[in-house]
C-alpha cells in the first residue's frame, strides 16, 4: 500500500485508497474500515447495526493551535489526537488508564487521555509531547531523558515526559504524595522515593525506571 | 463502546431530570465509567456531563467541618491544607488510591460511586449477578483473591474498591443529594452503601435520578488518624485490606477509637462493637485481639481470599500498635 501518511499535511484527514491490488494484498479489512466513519472505527463499534449518535462539535486548543473537530461523541481524547489530528506522539498502551502511555496535560494537569472523551474538553487547552520543544530546542525533560537513557523501546516515553512535567508542577505547588511523611508541611522534598511514588501511574516494561528518576532529577535541578 | 448521545448539563436540576430517564448516566471524571463502557459492562444510551456545574468547592461549615463539592478532584481534596491538617486519614486514603493522573480527574462523588473491580464483573462473557442479575456468581468458585470475606451473599462476593470511602466512614461523612424536583437529602455514609444480599446490582441508597452534590465532614474527632493499605504492589493497586483508624490514647490506655476497613466487604466495614472493646482498654495484644475478633465476627473466605482473615488481624494490630506507641 502507498504511504499516504507521509504526504499528508498535519491535521488533514487520513485517506485510504482502495484499488484491486490493495484488496488482494490486505483482504477485506481495508474495505470495511473505509466504509465506516473513522470515529466509529476508533470508538470500536464495527459490525453492529446501531444508528450512529449525532456528532458533536469540539474545539480544542492543542499545543498553541486551535482545532475544530466534528466527532462521534465516543471519541476519546487520545483517539481525537491520534486518529483525527495525526498527533501520534501520545501512545495507546492499555487504553484503560493503567499504563500512563497516553498521558497529556490539560490546563497544565496530567491526565490519562484514553479515559476521557474529547467532547468533555471542549474549549480547553491541551499540551502533548509534540508541543514541548521550542523549534529545535528540546524541553529540558526531553534532553534529560536522552542524556540519562530514560528509555529503551521508547513506547512509554512521551507519557513519562508529560507525566513528569505535571508531577514537577504538582510538587512545586506543594501537593503531597502517599510517601510524604508529614502532611502538614506545605511542601515535601522531592526524594527518589517521592519521584517513584508520584510517577507510579507510568509503567515502563523495559524497566528504565532508575534512569527515568535520574532524568527527572536533572530536569528538576537536583543533583543526580 | 456502544453508541450514546452526549449532553452537557447546565444545572443540577437539568442533570437530575436527564439522569432519571432510562439508559441515562451521569459522567464526571469518567475514569471508571469510560473504562466500563469500553468493555460494554456499562452501556448508557445518554451521557450527561456534569463537569461544568459549580460543585467543585471545599467550604468550611458553621460547626467546624468541611463541605466538599461533588466535583472536587481527588488530588485537590488530598492536597487541601484543611484536609491535611484536620482529616489526615482522608488525605492519606486518597493518596493511596489510583495514580496521580487518575486522581487529577476522578471526583469525590464519582469515587463514592465507582464499581467493584471483581474480574468477573468486568468480563461480559462470564456470569455476574451484579452486572447481569440472575446470571450467577463466577467468583464464588473462581479466582477470588481480591474478594470479600464479610457481608457476602450467595449472589455476590464483590468488594467496594474505594479508599476514600473507607476514610469517610471513620469520619461519619454525610452524602448530600438532590433530585429532579430539587429536593435535597442528607444520607449518612453508614446508610449510603448496601450489602449485596439478593440484589447486588443495587449498590447504594440513591434513587434513580438522585445526584450527589456534596459530601460533608463533621469536625474531626480527637485522636491520631492513620490509613494503612496492604496491596500486591507498593503503589497504584487496589487494597487487599486497608484500615482507616482514628484512635485517641494516652500513656498506654485507649480513650476512644474508630475503625473502618476496605477490601473486606461490599461496603466500607465498620463494627461499633469492635470499637467499644477498645474504649478505656489498655493498649496491649489482648485488647487488639479482642477488637480484631469483633471485626472478623462472621468472616469467612472462599479459598483464594482466606489469607485476608489473618491479614486483617495483623494489619489492625500493626495500626493500633503504631498509634498507641506514638501517643
Amino acid at each position: 500500500m502507498d504511504d499516504h501518511e507521509s504526504n499528508r499535511a498535519p491535521g488533514a484527514p487520513i485517506r485510504v485508497e482502495v484499488n484491486r491490488r490493495t484488496v488482494i494484498e490486505t483482504g477485506t479489512t481495508v474495505l470495511l474500515l473505509t466504509a465506516l466513519p473513522r470515529a466509529a472505527v476508533a470508538a470500536g463499534s464495527v459490525g453492529n447495526n446501531e444508528p450512529l449518535p449525532p456528532p458533536v462539535n469540539v474545539e480544542l486548543q492543542i499545543n498553541g493551535r486551535r482545532h475544530s473537530l466534528t466527532l462521534d461523541p465516543r471519541t476519546t481524547l487520545l483517539d481525537a489526537l491520534r486518529e483525527h489530528l495525526a498527533l501520534t506522539g501520545s501512545k495507546k498502551g492499555c487504553d484503560h488508564g493503567q499504563c500512563g502511555a497516553c498521558t497529556v496535560l490539560i490546563e497544565g494537569r496530567r491526565i490519562n487521555s484514553c479515559l476521557t472523551l474529547a467532547v468533555m474538553h471542549d474549549g480547553q487547552t491541551i499540551t502533548t509531547i509534540e508541543g514541548l520543544a521550542q523549534g529545535e530546542n528540546l524541553h529540558p525533560l526531553q534532553t534529560a531523558f536522552v542524556e540519562h537513557d530514560g528509555f529503551q523501546c521508547g513506547y512509554c516515553t512521551s507519557g513519562q515526559i508529560c507525566s513528569a512535567i505535571g508531577m514537577l508542577a504538582e510538587s512545586r505547588s506543594g501537593m503531597p504524595s502517599y510517601v510524604t511523611e508529614d502532611l502538614t508541611k506545605s511542601a515535601a522534598e522531592l526524594t527518589d522515593a517521592e519521584i517513584r511514588e508520584r510517577m507510579s501511574g507510568n509503567i515502563c516494561r523495559c524497566a528504565a525506571y532508575p534512569n527515568i528518576v535520574e532524568a527527572i532529577k536533572q530536569a528538576a535541578g537536583m543533583p543526580t | 463502546m456502544k453508541a450514546f448521545t452526549y449532553q452537557r448539563a447546565d444545572s443540577t436540576a437539568q442533570a437530575a431530570a436527564a439522569a432519571v430517564e432510562p439508559g441515562a448516566k451521569i459522567i464526571a471524571g469518567g475514569t471508571n465509567l469510560l473504562d466500563l463502557m469500553k468493555l460494554q459492562v456499562e452501556t448508557p444510551s445518554n451521557l450527561v456531563d456534569i463537569n461544568r456545574l459549580p460543585l467543585d468547592k471545599i467550604e468550611e461549615t458553621p460547626d467546624g467541618g468541611l463541605r466538599i463539592g461533588t466535583l472536587v478532584r481527588n488530588s485537590d481534596l488530598a492536597a487541601d491544607p484543611r484536609v491535611r491538617q484536620r482529616y489526615g486519614v482522608l488525605s492519606r486514603a486518597l493518596l493511596a488510591g489510583a495514580s496521580a493522573q487518575l486522581r487529577n480527574k476522578a471526583t469525590t462523588g464519582g469515587n463514592l460511586l465507582q464499581r467493584t473491580r471483581c474480574y468477573y464483573f468486568y468480563d461480559i462473557t462470564k456470569p455476574c449477578n451484579k452486572r447481569s442479575p440472575g446470571s450467577g456468581c463466577a467468583a464464588i468458585a473462581g479466582f477470588n483473591r481480591i474478594h470479600a470475606i464479610l457481608g457476602t451473599s450467595e449472589h455476590c462476593i464483590a468488594t467496594h474498591p474505594s479508599d476514600m470511602a473507607v476514610a469517610m466512614r471513620t469520619l461519619d461523612a454525610k452524602v448530600e443529594t438532590v433530585n429532579r424536583q430539587g429536593e435535597t437529602k442528607v444520607i449518612p455514609i453508614a446508610e449510603f452503601y448496601r450489602l449485596p444480599g439478593n440484589t447486588p446490582e443495587i449498590e447504594t441508597s440513591l434513587k434513580p435520578g438522585e445526584i450527589i452534590t456534596a459530601v460533608t465532614l463533621p469536625p474531626p474527632p480527637p485522636g491520631v488518624q492513620v490509613y494503612r493499605k496492604v496491596r500486591d504492589r507498593a503503589s497504584y493497586a487496589f487494597a487487599l485490606v486497608s484500615v482507616a483508624a482514628i484512635v485517641d490514647s494516652t500513656r498506654g490506655r485507649i480513650r476512644s477509637a474508630r475503625l473502618a476497613f476496605g477490601g473486606l466487604a461490599h461496603r466500607p466495614w465498620r463494627v461499633a462493637y469492635a470499637e467499644q472493646r477498645l474504649v478505656n482498654a489498655p493498649a496491649n495484644t489482648t485488647t487488639f485481639t479482642a477488637a480484631a475478633d469483633a471485626v472478623l465476627e462472621g468472616a469467612h473466605g472462599f479459598g483464594g481470599n482466606d489469607f485476608k482473615l489473618p491479614l486483617t488481624r495483623r494489619t489492625l494490630t500493626g495500626v493500633l500498635l503504631e498509634i498507641t506507641t506514638q501517643s
